[in-house]
């Protein structure tokens, strides 16, 4: 029992049927706990007022988008070296899905920071940087539709995340250069020292693991999806095949 | 390599069109931002650096599409792919020749069109050594997007698409450079930052760049 069983399609497939009822119930489950608790059952802040509930739409959103493409660098290395076609594809299915958390983050936050900030955007280098993840997404989404042959899509596209990434990380770290920013800096790590208070903060844990457990849903359905639409086009390129073949036996008979 | 870099020069050279098209529409930018938001000195200078750096990269742009396209065509790109030459010596090439017809002209024709935006003297030479410094990364990462595109019809807009987000670090630091430099500030940081992206891109993207020809010819 071994990770790389399900490189196969069927074992993917079969695994994936059994696990996606329960990823999809428990995330709708903590979906709706982790938001309700936040939105209604947890007090004002003191100086934000009510706006500060939007951080249960707006951290989880932005660390899913980071995570995405995280995961497409993953998926894309497992692909470029081990040519599992299951990884190609996961990795395809997630872009869109990390591309609309991108739009989710930068939205929320746009609409957090206009009572806050006193405006929608400002070129504060985590806004940027996340605006520039955004590109990045959309680079990588048109190339996977502009090239035919799944092979080399699956080639090139790997081989622009692995370039991608390191060029993200660079302008994650040259936009600081250029501005200081307006945001604050992380509020959420393992070492509690600078921890939102507690009453914020187990609502955000469990919206946090909505989120992922959202976006693991929609990567099964979108690969699955991928895998059995990658089947229709084997079944008709082989369904040609067999018509050529009988087409051109005819004249010899 | 030698051999192919002479070859490239001289059809960029004899072709027409590529080569001087980069610096004419550099110019044409630059003349065209005046009209835009106005002729007070004191704005075009502040906002020369700028202008100046994203002209440039738009001018580096516009010829991209012809690195690897037209040897795709005609089938010399495979002749490549099966000389002795490895096919990341052959992307280094490339790039280089693109530089040396755009990057380079732009880097020297640069200070005469700072002029035009009444760039501070001080700043002329932190323009051209960023330039100088710093194109080369934009044609490396160019050529590399070229080989991306290289197989598709309509490949020039997807090519901005995919290059111009890869081009950002590259722009802040060279922007940044002659901005410091205008101010009258130490404007060295930025300078080495730009070098040490440049060396970097010369170091690994080749080696993309063949990995995705090879995906395009197989």
């Amino acid at each position: 029992m071994s990770l790389w069983e399900y490189a196969n399609p069927k074992k993917f497939m079969a695994t994936s049927s059994a696990v996606l009822p329960w990823v999809a119930i428990l995330s709708a489950a903590c979906l709706f706990v982790g938001l309700i608790w936040g939105f209604f059952f947890t007090p004002d802040d003191f100086r934000q007022g009510s706006t500060v509930k939007i951080i249960y739409l707006h951290v989880p959103s932005a660390l899913m988008a980071i995570n995405a493409w995280l995961m497409m660098l993953v998926c894309s290395l497992i692909w470029l070296v081990r040519r599992h076609h299951v990884s190609a594809l996961a990795a395809r299915a997630a872009a869109p899905v990390g591309m609309t958390m991108t739009l989710i983050a930068l939205a929320t936050g746009a609409i957090w920071g206009q009572p806050m900030w006193g405006t929608y955007w400002a070129w504060d280098p985590r806004l940027t940087s996340f605006l520039i993840l955004f590109l990045f997404y959309l680079g990588y989404i048109a190339l996977w539709e502009a090239i035919e042959n799944p092979d080399t899509a699956a080639d090139l596209t790997s081989v622009l995340c692995l370039v991608g990434s390191v060029f993200a990380l660079l302008s994650r770290y040259a936009v600081n250069f250029w501005n200081q920013g307006l945001h604050q800096g992380a509020s959420l790590s393992l070492d509690k020292e600078e921890n939102v208070a507690d009453v914020f903060y187990f609502p955000l844990l469990v919206s946090i693991a909505g989120f992922v457990l959202f976006f693991l849903a929609l990567v099964l359905i979108r690969t699955r999806t991928e895998i059995r639409a990658r089947r229709i086009s084997a079944l008709h390129a082989r369904r040609q095949a067999q018509a050529n073949t009988t087409h051109s036996a005819l004249p010899g008979e | 390599m030698i051999a192919l870099l002479r070859r490239d020069l001289a059809l960029a050279l004899r072709s027409g069109g590529g080569f001087g098209l980069a610096l004419a529409f550099f110019l044409i930018l630059v003349v065209l931002i005046p009209f835009g938001v106005g002729p007070e000195g004191e704005l075009l200078s502040r906002i020369a650096p700028g202008v100046l750096w994203v002209g440039a990269l738009l001018a580096c742009l516009l010829s991209l599409d012809r690195i690897f396209q037209l040897d795709f065509e005609d089938g010399s790109l495979d002749l490549l792919a099966c000389s002795p030459l490895p096919l990341e010596g052959v992307a280094l090439i490339k790039a280089l020749t693109h530089w040396l017809t755009t990057g380079l002209p732009l880097a020297i024709a640069a200070p005469f069109l700072g002029i035009f935006l009444n760039l501070p003297q001080d700043a002329i030479f932190w323009l051209v050594s960023s330039l100088a410094v710093g194109t080369p990364a934009l044609s490396l990462i160019g050529a590399f997007g070229a080989a991306l595109t290289i197989g598709l019809k309509r490949g020039g807009l997807l090519i901005s698409l995919l290059v111009l987000p890869l081009y950002v670090p590259t722009l802040i630091f060279g922007a940044d450079c002659v901005r410091r430099g205008a101010e009258g500030l130490a404007a060295t940081t930025p300078l080495l930052f730009l070098a040490g992206i440049t060396a970097g891109c010369i170091a690994a993207l080749p080696f993309a760049t063949a990995a995705a020809l090879r995906a395009n010819l197989r």
